[in-house]
């Protein structure tokens, strides 16, 4: 074997060597290798990503078996077209994290980096999975990564929400365990192609348990993904942690969303015989549901970090409303609209962070303060993403939200839907424009405070924003790839093509 | 010995959720604590009950599944830095908020304040 063929699994290595290699006293004392390195691992994160994307449109589905173990019995490592786009999406969002943290966030506490780069190897160990069990152990990794980073630099508010987080996911990883239990102790393995099989073959007195192993598990996967009864957590945890840190936990609902995906719009999919798609009947009032709440908060909203947290929740529910469509063009739909989401509400994140810092004690709240010393700038992205996260032409938002209302093809669904959907967008419209009026228009004078952004962190946000009309002029390629994961996601994979696939 | 088994689990879980669910830090951690000993005890449990087998296949009929015995190792694991770190942030809080609250405010208790006035 040679590199190119242990290409999968280094994703997970490359951050974790990084971060064990920034704990070391030569890089532990020195703030500015640390930021070097990691920048430069990220950057190598990316090449080996888009390398494994064409590897994947070329070759198809590459399974990596750890230490050559065959799958029921050793961890595989699958890397399909959606894992590996999932994995792309972290590490530029990996990137544009670290860039933005260098001007001077790193610096309110310790092992900032070493944490972030523990953080990614959790998110793209997840994506890559191809087991239940190692996926909890990659949640547990990503988990108690975000835990450290989001009380980062410390503070009351931060301490108070982060109580609230860890506890909320300490009690969610318990039902996980026990859901893989009771899962386990049905079908006999933890393998998620093999489980796929298995599931076809239970008796029917095992039936009842299995389901509720599987529902238990959609609990779990919907607490992470901010899903409705459970999404309390997420508007004050990300609201009152520091920009880079909530920029990059703009993909964490998102791992939760891919789970669900993957077990219970596949595993869980049409395939199952007895147990065909029986989290549909709950996701379904659950996803409109979270839209409905979501808007209707995002008007409540007081500051501008909450309003973003509040349109993370309604591009989860938008999300779940496509798993439970369950089509492959819902899918295609909901993956093109899912890296849209996360780019655009991540360097939104990025971005109040700047208007916090330049309004001084106003920070991101919407009352009349001085006007910043950069608003020029920082309104016209902020105009730019507005757009993207309203969902109007010309950026990527549009596409990704036709994309979904096109999806939608029953009329029985499609009476919820669209309506929802386009009335969530004109709620935003308005929050957003609420909220662009009183930050950058409604001032009292002349600001005298010389803190401007670092031109990295301008840089940072650019990454993020360029990326937007990027998905628009390329937008067949970006569909095209969407639809190849959306159809090898609907395939699912069994045992023995996995096991042909790895040989 | 199935039930023994399953009633000593669900009411370790009972307790841990009731300790859960009052309002302090503390009786949080504890809570979680039962939890994740139910948790582990349920997940050993997963492959099945067997006495006297051995848990490796040496060519017997009879033996014990392994895997499960491999997850609780690696839960417990999890569990235990999980634990620790609740513990940390939960004296943190206590420090930096003045009470052991998980809401940060001790709600506001109508019968006390009767009492003391």
């Amino acid at each position: 074997m040679n590199l190119i063929d242990h290409l999968v699994i280094f994703p997970v290595l490359i951050p974790f060597f990084v971060a064990v290699a920034l704990l070391f006293p030569s890089f532990s004392y020195s703030l500015a290798r640390q930021r070097i390195l990691t920048i430069a691992a990220n950057i190598l994160m990316v090449v080996i990503a888009l390398v494994l994307l064409l590897k994947v449109k070329d070759q198809g589905i590459q399974v990596y078996a750890l230490g050559d173990w065959s799958a029921p019995f050793g961890i595989v490592l699958v890397a399909d077209a959606f894992s590996v786009l999932m994995v792309c999406l972290s590490a530029i969002l990996g990137l544009a994290v670290i860039m933005y943290a260098s001007a001077g966030d790193d610096k309110s506490g310790a092992f900032f980096h070493p944490l972030i780069m523990f953080q990614l190897m959790g998110i793209n160990g997840a994506f890559l999975t191809g087991d239940a069990f190692n996926l909890f152990v990659f949640f547990e990794v990503l988990l108690i990564a975000s835990y450290a980073l989001m009380m980062h630099g410390g503070g009351k508010q931060r301490i108070q929400a982060n109580i609230h987080y860890v506890f909320l996911n300490l009690i969610g990883s318990s039902l996980f365990l026990f859901a893989l239990g009771t899962l386990y102790g049905t079908l006999g393995t933890l393998n998620f192609a093999d489980m796929a099989d298995r599931i076809q073959l239970l008796s029917s007195n095992e039936l009842l348990i299995t389901k509720s192993g599987a529902l238990l598990l959609l609990a779990v996967f919907g607490l992470k993904a901010a899903m409705l009864p459970v999404h309390f957590w997420l508007p004050k945890a990300y609201a009152s942690t520091s920009a880079p840190v909530a920029a990059l936990f703009a993909i964490m609902t998102k791992v939760g969303i891919y789970s669900i995906w993957r077990v219970h719009g596949v595993m869980f999919g049409d395939q199952a015989g007895e147990l065909a798609n029986i989290a549909l009947p709950w996701l379904w009032p659950i996803a409109l549901l979270t839209i409905a709440i979501g808007a209707i908060s995002v008007l409540a909203s007081q500051s501008l970090r909450v309003l973003c947290s509040n349109l993370v929740i309604v591009s989860v529910g938008t999300l779940l409303v496509t798993i439970s469509v369950n089509t492959v063009q819902a899918s295609t739909a909901g993956i093109y609209y899912l890296l849209h989401s996360t780019i655009a509400c991540a360097a939104m994140f990025l971005l109040a962070g700047l208007i916090q810092l330049q309004r001084g004690k106003a920070e991101d709240r919407f009352v009349t303060a001085r006007s910043m010393p950069q608003a020029g700038i920082l309104g016209f992205t902020f105009a730019l993403l507005a757009i993207g996260l309203i969902g109007m032409p010309p950026l990527s938002g549009f596409v990704g939200k036709a994309l979904i209302l096109q999806s939608v093809t029953k009329a029985s669904q499609a009476i919820w839907i669209w309506p929802l959907i386009l009335g969530s967008g004109l709620i935003a419209l308005i929050a957003l424009s609420r909220a662009g009026t009183s930050l950058f228009w409604r001032t009292t004078g002349e600001n005298t405070s010389a803190l401007k952004g670092h031109p990295i962190q301008y840089l940072a946000i650019g990454l993020l924003v360029g990326i937007l009309p990027l998905m628009v002029i390329f937008g067949g390629l970006v569909s095209d790839y969407a639809q190849l994961a959306a159809e090898q996601l609907n395939a699912g994979l069994s045992l023995q093509q996995l096991n042909e696939v790895a040989k | 010995m199935e039930l023994v088994y399953a009633v000593c689990v669900g009411f370790m879980s009972a307790c841990g959720i009731f300790l859960m669910l009052r309002g302090h830090t503390f009786t949080l951690v504890i809570g979680l604590t039962l939890l994740s000993y139910a948790v582990n005890l349920f997940l050993f449990a997963s492959g099945g009950l067997t006495i006297g087998a051995p848990s490796v296949l040496n060519g017997s009929e009879n033996y014990a599944d392994p895997l499960p015995q491999a997850l609780v190792l690696t839960a417990i694991v999890i569990g235990f830095a999980m634990t620790a770190f609740a513990v940390i942030l939960a004296m943190r809080g206590r420090s930096d908020l003045g009470n052991d609250h998980v809401d940060g405010t001790e709600p506001f208790d109508r019968l006390a304040a009767e009492e003391k006035s």
